[in-house]
C-alpha cells in the first residue's frame, strides 16, 4: 500500500508561536558566541599596547558600536532568561518523595545572576 | 434550527488519489461533544468511508491522536465548544506517513520503542525468583520516575517535534522518555544496554529542546525533561570515562 509523506515547508517555524520563540532562542546563541569573540579581541588589544587599546575603545563609542551592543544585550538577556526558566526541567531535585518546586530552582539561578551582577557593577563602577 | 459546526477533514484514499485533499462536513454542535464525537457522527450518519483510529474515548488508550487546527491533540479530550463557531481542521498526526485519511503508519515508533527495551532488565544472576518475592522499592524511589511511566504511546509528542518531522531517524520523545523511565527505576540494571540507543547519533543529541513534546503531552510526562536529563547523565558518563579511565562505570 502506498503511503503519503507530507512535505515539511521551510517556514514550519513561522506557523506556531512556540516554534518561532524556539528559533529566536537558537538565534541568540550566535550573539552570545559573537560577544565571547568580541571579549577575546578586547583582551588581545590590551596586550598590543595603550594606543591599540585606546583606538579600539574609541571605536566602541561610535553609534554603530553602541547600537550593536544594545541589540546583543537584548538577545543575551532573552537567552539567559529562557535558559534559566528551562533549568528546573533538567535540575530535578527531591527532598524525600517531594520534588523541590521548579520555581525555587529557577529563583536560585536568578539570585545568583543578581549577586554576580552586583559584584561586576561594584568592580566596574565602585573602584 | 439546531446549531451546526464545520469540520474540515484530511482525506487520502490511495486507491483513487495520489495527493490528499480536504473534505468539509457539517455536524450538529453540542456543548458536551468532543471532536471525536463529531467524527463518529460523520462516520455513522454522513460518510462511512472516513477512516480513523479510536478506542477508549477517555484519554487512556492513546489511539485517537490527530492534528486539531494544527496542534496535536487526543480527539477524545478536546471539546467542540472550544472552537465554536469556527471551522475545525483535522489532519493525521504530523511527521508520520499517511496510510488512509486520518490513519498514519506507526511502525517506525513501534520499532524504536522495542529498541529501547522498555522493561526491567536485571544483570545475569541477579534476577529474583518468584519464591524470593518482588523487588522492593520505596515511595521516594518510585517518585523519581513515576511521571515518565504515565506515557500512553499516543505519539502526540512525535507530531509536535520538528526534529522528528525533519529527520525521522531521531529516536524521538516518547521512546527516550520510556528508556529514561526504566533507567531511573531502582529495580532496573539495564542502563548500559539502553545507553547504546539513547546516546547514539539518532538519540538524545538530536534533540534541540524545542519543548513542544512536553507542551502537548496529555499525561504530563514531560519527555523534553527526560531527554535533557539523559543528556546530563551521558555527559557525566563521558567525563568519568575521560577523567577516571581506570574507574568502573556504575
Amino acid at each position: 500500500m502506498s503511503t503519503y509523506h507530507r512535505p515539511v515547508s521551510n517556514t514550519w517555524w513561522l506557523k506556531q508561536k512556540s516554534y518561532f520563540l524556539f528559533m529566536i532562542r537558537e538565534l541568540t546563541s550566535v550573539f552570545v558566541a559573537g560577544y565571547c569573540i568580541f571579549l577575546l579581541v578586547l583582551v588581545y588589544k590590551l596586550t598590543q599596547g595603550a594606543d591599540a587599546y585606546g583606538n579600539f575603545m574609541a571605536a566602541l563609542k561610535l553609534p554603530i558600536s553602541v547600537a550593536l551592543h544594545l541589540i546583543t544585550l537584548i538577545f543575551v538577556l532573552y537567552h539567559t532568561i529562557t535558559w534559566f526558566n528551562l533549568t528546573p526541567k533538567i535540575l530535578v531535585l527531591y527532598r524525600g518523595e517531594d520534588r523541590i518546586p521548579q520555581g525555587l530552582v529557577a529563583a536560585t539561578f536568578y539570585a545568583g545572576w543578581v549577586v554576580v551582577s552586583i559584584i561586576v557593577a561594584w568592580l566596574v563602577l565602585g573602584v | 434550527m439546531a446549531e451546526t459546526m464545520q469540520l474540515e477533514i484530511f482525506r487520502y484514499r490511495p486507491e483513487k488519489e495520489s495527493v490528499p485533499s480536504f473534505q468539509t462536513y457539517e455536524v450538529p454542535f453540542r456543548e458536551d461533544w468532543v471532536v471525536l464525537d463529531a467524527i463518529n457522527y460523520i462516520k455513522d450518519e454522513i460518510d462511512g468511508t472516513l477512516s480513523y483510529r479510536w478506542s477508549c474515548q477517555m484519554g487512556v488508550c492513546g489511539s485517537c491522536g490527530m492534528m486539531v487546527n494544527g496542534v496535536p491533540k487526543l480527539s477524545c479530550a478536546v471539546f467542540l465548544k472550544d472552537y465554536h463557531p469556527n471551522k475545525i481542521r483535522i489532519e493525521p498526526l504530523t511527521g508520520f506517513p499517511v496510510e488512509r485519511d486520518l490513519i498514519f503508519e506507526m511502525n517506525d515508533f513501534m520499532t524504536k520503542l522495542k529498541e529501547m527495551q522498555p522493561y526491567i532488565i536485571r544483570k545475569e544472576g541477579e534476577e529474583r525468583s518468584l519464591e524470593e518475592g518482588e523487588y522492593i522499592q520505596s515511595p521516594a524511589e518510585l517518585a523519581h520516575f513515576k511521571q515518565y511511566s504515565m506515557c500512553i504511546n499516543c505519539m502526540l509528542c512525535y507530531a509536535a517535534c520538528p526534529v522528528y518531522a525533519l529527520d525521522s531517524t531521531f529516536i524521538g520523545p516518547a521512546a527516550i522518555a520510556l528508556g529514561q523511565r526504566y533507567n531511573m527505576d531502582s529495580r532496573d540494571q539495564g542502563r548500559d544496554a539502553r545507553q547504546e540507543v539513547i546516546a547514539s547519533h539518532d538519540g538524545i543529541w538530536e534533540c534541540t529542546f524545542v519543548g513542544e513534546c512536553s507542551a502537548v503531552c496529555p499525561k504530563h510526562v514531560d519527555p523534553a525533561a527526560a531527554i535533557q536529563r539523559a543528556k546530563v547523565s551521558s555527559t557525566v558518563d563521558w567525563f568519568k570515562d575521560v577523567l577516571i579511565p581506570w574507574g568502573k562505570k556504575k
